[in-house]
């Protein structure tokens, strides 16, 4: 896991990610994406040298982290499971896949369970509308999830 | 033997993958010469998997396709239970007039030369030997609208960033679909995304632009893959860079990730986003068009828009026109979703009524039982009840029964759907996904669910439906943008037409 992670290395690799990106018209949400994906989320200690970098304060830049659902303040769960909450999905059935979901899992939504092995996120539509309810578990899309297929993919992943 | 296996997110939703998989493996197995294209989806997504073989006699369908299916592929395939006979005879397709979506789905989206082959560069080989404003007038003459869902003629504002006078002006693609029912920018990337580099380039000739950008939402993993690739190659091949297609025009772009912010679909969040700030609505004037990305003059375009350019300078603005009704021109591609019997894209002229669709096209609903309700245009769109199913699709014979097209979602509803929650529910969508600067929107919304709460407990509901449209006409006229403007359309609508689903709840307050 990632929680190890000294300060000292957040600002290194943090500042490699900063001037590898700094010189694109807009350079700030490809900076947070790219340091999301090298840590897996935001490390507290890499906003400052992301306002260093691009002469913001540190205001600034939490600011923006924190106005997008995407950007995580801590590590997810080994697994992330997305469920579509969205109108197109709710229609087929949806909420009582979530709330199947939610209940197996035993955690309310943006939570982790207690063992670390699933993050439970509500998204506001995967584009699967005509194939609904939809849902992600980690970069796998699936279509046509009913309350069977819920349980059977939090069982996939250990849950 | 070819065979095309979509690519497409819904179709790898519903098993593609795993399809193409086996198709390999028995090819392998049966020393069979095998070569898979995985294309974009032909829009009937109640078929995916749907699997292409390409014969002598064209290419034939089948699905939608388990991978128990897949080995009668290599047998008489005629007989095989899945099979649904030449792609191009099926009832969904010849019903369509395809001209944005002409090759999704038939061709493979990575190949530029496929892409090529099937009449793509013709419109930017065209654009290339006329000016600017010869391109611009082309547009404009065509009656293309926003297919975004604002519906502002797509000429006019061509013609404004065209006409101002600055060192660098931008192209910026609308990726961020977010609308629930709507998938037909996911679709186009996915299938046929040259296209929507071809009309970002021709937007770029147009109107003096070097550089474009699409701005992508990241809850379509699949579309940025696609599109970041497409772009790798349109460069290799010199259709983008220093001198587009050999000529003297220079057009670039880039693919940039959105962070999951419903709001930065409106343009001027998006571009606040794009600049790497919050993506907090901006006041207009002043218009994107005139300062718009980095406060220069910027074409703020939907996918769809800009994907139906390539068409209208290859055939000519006359030939698009003569599609649709009234001032909604050329065609459009419906999303048909929900609870649907055959759900997908249907592209085809503007005037079609509701019924139509829902009841022929459609099929109905998947549940079987009757349709209680459709939200056209997305979480900001209005509920239509049967009464309403003859209106025909267009932007004001919808404003007109105080809804919208949007961006031509269609989300079915059986006779279950309890439509206090719908409209709930809107108003908690705009509380989870207001940017926060408009009060109306970011206080309001919040204040519509309390009320729509206190209606569902019987506390005092007929004040409360009082107070609730007041809200709304609150939201409507003091919001900035189409958020907190627009969620008194799903609210309002629910309330006018389904007043049924306002009373107070008997069952609920015994439980209590």
């Amino acid at each position: 896991m990632v929680l190890q992670l000294s300060s000292q290395e957040i600002a290194e690799r943090t500042s490699a990610v900063v001037e590898e990106l700094a010189q694109l018209e807009g350079p700030l949400l490809p900076i947070l994406h790219a340091v999301q994906q090298e840590f897996g989320f935001v490390p507290a200690g890499a906003l400052p040298v992301i306002a260093e970098g691009l002469n913001l304060s540190r205001a600034e830049v939490h600011g923006v982290m924190s106005f997008y659902h995407d950007f995580r303040e801590k590590p997810a769960g080994r697994h992330v499971v997305k469920v579509c909450r969205a109108e197109a999905c709710q229609s087929m059935g949806g909420d009582a896949v979530a709330e199947r979901m939610r209940e197996r899992l035993g955690v309310d939504w943006h939570e982790t369970t207690a063992d670390g092995n699933v993050t439970l996120e509500p998204v506001f539509c995967l584009g699967l509308c005509a194939c609904a309810p939809a849902a992600m578990v980690d970069e796998r899309l699936v279509g046509r999830v009913d309350e069977a297929r819920a349980v059977a993919l939090l069982a996939e992943v250990g849950a | 033997m070819r065979i095309f296996v979509p690519r497409d997110a819904a179709a790898r939703a519903l098993g593609a993958d795993a399809v193409a998989a086996e198709i390999e493996a028995q090819a392998r197995q049966r020393g069979v010469d095998v070569e898979i294209v995985r294309n974009g989806s032909r829009g009937m997504v109640w078929l995916e998997p749907l699997v292409e073989i390409d014969g002598a006699a064209g290419r034939l369908a089948f699905g939608p396709m388990d991978v128990a299916d897949v080995a009668g592929l290599f047998e008489a395939s005629e007989n095989h239970p899945k099979a649904l006979g030449p792609t191009d005879e099926l009832d969904w397709m010849k019903r369509q007039t395809r001209l944005t979506f002409a090759r999704c789905g038939v061709v493979d989206p990575l190949s530029l030369a496929d892409y090529e082959a099937h009449g793509g560069l013709a419109g930017l080989r065209r654009a290339i030997g006329m000016t600017g404003a010869e391109i611009v007038e082309e547009v404009t003459e065509s009656g293309l609208r926003g297919r975004g869902g604002a519906g502002f003629p797509t000429g006019i504002k061509w013609k404004t960033v065209a006409g101002a006078d600055a060192p660098q002006k931008y192209i910026v693609c609308n990726a961020d679909e977010g609308d629930s029912g709507t998938f037909a920018d996911r679709m186009l990337m996915e299938g046929d995304p040259f296209t929507l580099i071809e009309g970002m380039a021709i937007a770029g000739l147009a109107v003096g632009a070097t550089k474009g950008y699409v701005y992508l939402r990241s809850e379509y993993p699949d579309a940025i893959e696609v599109m970041s690739e497409a772009v790798r190659i349109a460069r290799q091949e010199r259709m983008l860079g220093g001198s587009v297609l050999g000529s003297a025009h220079a057009f670039d772009m880039e693919i940039r990730v959105g962070a999951g912010a419903y709001v930065c679909g409106e343009e001027t969040s998006l571009l606040n986003s794009l600049e790497g700030k919050r993506g907090v609505v901006r006041a207009k004037p002043p218009l994107p068009a005139l300062e718009g990305f980095l406060g220069r003059p910027t074409v703020v375009n939907n996918v769809i828009s800009l994907a139906s350019v390539p068409v209208i300078l290859e055939r000519g603005a006359a030939f698009y026109r003569d599609f649709g009704m009234g001032r909604s021109r050329g065609t459009i591609p419906l999303q048909i979703a929900g609870n649907v019997a055959r759900g997908g894209l249907f592209e085809v002229a503007f005037g079609l009524s509701l019924a139509e669709i829902v009841d022929e096209i459609a099929g109905g609903t998947a549940s079987g039982r009757p349709v209680k309700a459709v939200q056209v245009g997305g979480p900001l769109g209005a509920y239509f009840p049967r009464e309403l199913f003859d209106t025909p699709f267009g932007y004001e014979d919808y404003a007109a029964q105080d809804g919208l097209i949007g961006h031509a979602g269609l989300v079915v509803f059986d006779d279950t759907v309890d439509m206090l929650s719908q409209a709930r529910f809107a108003m908690e969508f705009c509380a989870i996904e207001s940017c926060g600067k408009c009060t109306p929107c970011r206080i309001g919304a919040v204040r519509g669910v309390e009320t729509v709460d206190r209606i569902a407990r019987g506390d005092r509901p007929d004040e409360q439906i009082v107070l609730l449209k007041d809200l709304c006409e609150t939201m409507k006229a003091g919001s900035l943008c189409a958020l907190g403007g627009f969620t008194p359309y799903p609210v309002v609508s629910a309330l006018t037409h389904f007043p049924q689903d306002f009373t107070p709840r008997p069952l609920a307050e015994a439980a209590e």
